[in-house]
């Protein structure tokens, strides 16, 4: 057996993304795999869960775990890792703040489940069959995990020691938290492993953000051409710069398109969404009732631009069944 | 949403909490002359205190829900009266912002109210508060607390709800909060 330092990776509730990020350490991918010896990994090498469950409880140096934990399953396979890890780092948006598959908790699972097999314009279920969670047929009997009433964000579920943010976190993040593991040069308990600051400090177009703002409109990205230079917010366009940790180099600006928040709040903000949604609403230039109300119109859907990677974990978390 | 008319232990009638940000230089003067004038109103309001209607983080107003408020209210000058001249506007902006959030989260639009209350409009903190009060009275408890509780029942093991702001003591030190 070698003595180097055990790492895992698992996925849960996400698209994948994370997964190519890792990948995306391109040949630096090499350095890492020298070092360290992957015990862990379904995307891309073929281990099971009872080579898990036979490892010694803390054996795992650091287990990177990507998704939410929306299934029986999830929640499973975490608590698994969480025995068996001495770290635990929740990798990307989805992990850390409950991600794009957060958005389901606008809606109950009754709601979900029954679009999804009935009611959507693509299903044909004329029987109303929905998944149950055994199914016994000439004596065999076939298992499927139970759908959470919620998604969540990985520290609401187990104990989680670092995070790395983002939609997906930049191979730059992960090769930093990496070689942080390795040399033990750990930052404390509960840090988000990217630098504390608003994504505006490190914006190109910094300089062009106006000390006031006076928004008379709202304008969607898609709907405009913005001008590549100039402050997206000072052109109207929602931008989750202020209230978004910086750490991507403004990826999403540099391509000309706002930031929608993917690295989450600094160590401050507690809501991000709350956060950028006081900062957007003061900088309206309306001050008669009518005309406030009528430009932030101009933004159809507040909870899925403010809280696009980040419902599960925030104040809220779930929308409640029925309006109470 | 369960709804306890009586909170079982204790067996006390349920009674609404509002959680009241009142800006220093009109309405929590408004309430402070209620007060002095003896005026009588409904006692279920925690009022506190902020420099002005525009120093209220709508964090704070989704904090006071999920820490178990059963309505939320902010009073501030009259439009043209803020003591820091634009604040209440500030204010207002967010209140029908952040109302959308509320609302699209299934909390009743009713649960959140914002009114403007001049330091001399003691009987109006009155009005506005048993008003509110009433109307709380209708729609019954809010209890994210619980909530959140029967949510997270579905869990194999029940996690310890996140602090206000989750950091440890040495990033506390490092970001001078």
């Amino acid at each position: 057996m070698s003595e180097k330092p055990k790492i895992g990776l698992y996925w849960c509730a996400s698209c994948g993304g994370c997964e190519e990020s890792v990948v995306d350490l391109a040949e630096d991918i090499l350095g890492v795999v020298e070092v360290v010896d992957i015990v862990f990994w379904p995307v891309a090498m073929d281990f099971k869960r009872a080579d898990v469950e036979a490892m010694e409880d803390g054996s795992i140096t650091a287990t990177l775990i990507n998704g939410a934990v929306r299934t029986s399953e999830q929640e499973e396979m975490v608590r698994l890792l969480r025995r068996k890890s001495a770290v635990v780092i929740a990798y990307g948006s989805c992990a850390h703040l409950g991600g794009i598959p957060g958005l389901a908790n606008q809606f109950d699972r009754e709601q979900i489940l029954r679009y999804v097999y009935e009611e959507a314009p693509t299903v044909s279920n004329e029987a109303g069959t929905r998944p149950s969670t055994e199914h016994r047929f000439n004596g065999d009997r076939a298992t499927l995990p139970s759908f959470h009433h919620a998604v969540r964000a990985l520290d609401q579920v187990i104990d989680v020691d670092y995070y790395i943010p983002g939609c997906a976190p930049t191979p730059k993040l992960l090769k930093q938290a990496v070689e942080a593991l390795l040399t033990g040069a750990l930052p404390p308990k509960g840090s988000v492993i990217a630098p504390d600051i608003a994504l505006c400090e490190e914006c190109p177009r910094k300089d062009s953000k106006p000390e006031d703002l006076h928004i008379e409109r709202f304008h969607r990205p898609h709907a405009v051409m913005a001008d590549p230079d100039t402050c997206l917010l000072a052109q109207g366009i929602v931008c989750m710069g202020p209230a978004t940790r910086g750490g991507c180099e403004a990826l999403c600006i540099k391509g000309n398109m706002p930031c929608t928040g993917c690295f989450g709040p600094t160590s401050r903000v507690r809501d991000q969404g709350a956060k950028i949604l006081s900062s957007v609403a003061a900088s309206i230039d309306a001050e008669e009732e009518a005309d406030i109300i009528a430009t932030l119109e101009t933004i159809p859907d507040p909870i899925g631009t403010f809280y696009r990677y980040g419902l599960p974990g925030s104040f809220l978390r779930k929308s409640l069944s029925q309006s109470s | 949403m369960h709804r306890k008319e009586e909170s079982g232990e204790t067996g006390v009638p349920w009674r609404p909490r509002i959680v009241a940000f009142f800006c220093n230089w009109c309405t929590y003067t408004a309430a402070d002359l209620a007060g002095v004038s003896r005026m009588k109103y409904a006692p279920n309001t925690r009022i506190i205190r902020v420099m002005c209607s525009g120093r209220i983080d709508p964090q704070f107003v989704l904090d006071a829900f999920t820490e178990g408020a059963d309505g939320v209210l902010i009073g501030g000058c009259h439009p043209g009266d803020c003591h820091y001249s634009e604040g209440n506007y500030k204010a207002l902006r967010r209140y029908h912002l952040l109302r959308r959030v509320l609302t699209g989260m299934g909390i009743d639009e009713r649960r959140f109210r914002l009114e403007w209350i001049s330091a001399s409009e003691g009987d109006k903190v009155k009005q506005v508060i048993n008003e509110m009060v009433e109307q709380l009275q209708q729609l019954g408890p809010l209890d994210l607390p619980a909530e959140r509780m029967r949510l997270d029942s579905e869990l194999e093991e029940m996690r310890p709800r996140r602090s206000v702001i989750d950091i440890s003591e040495e990033l506390k030190e490092a970001a001078h909060v």
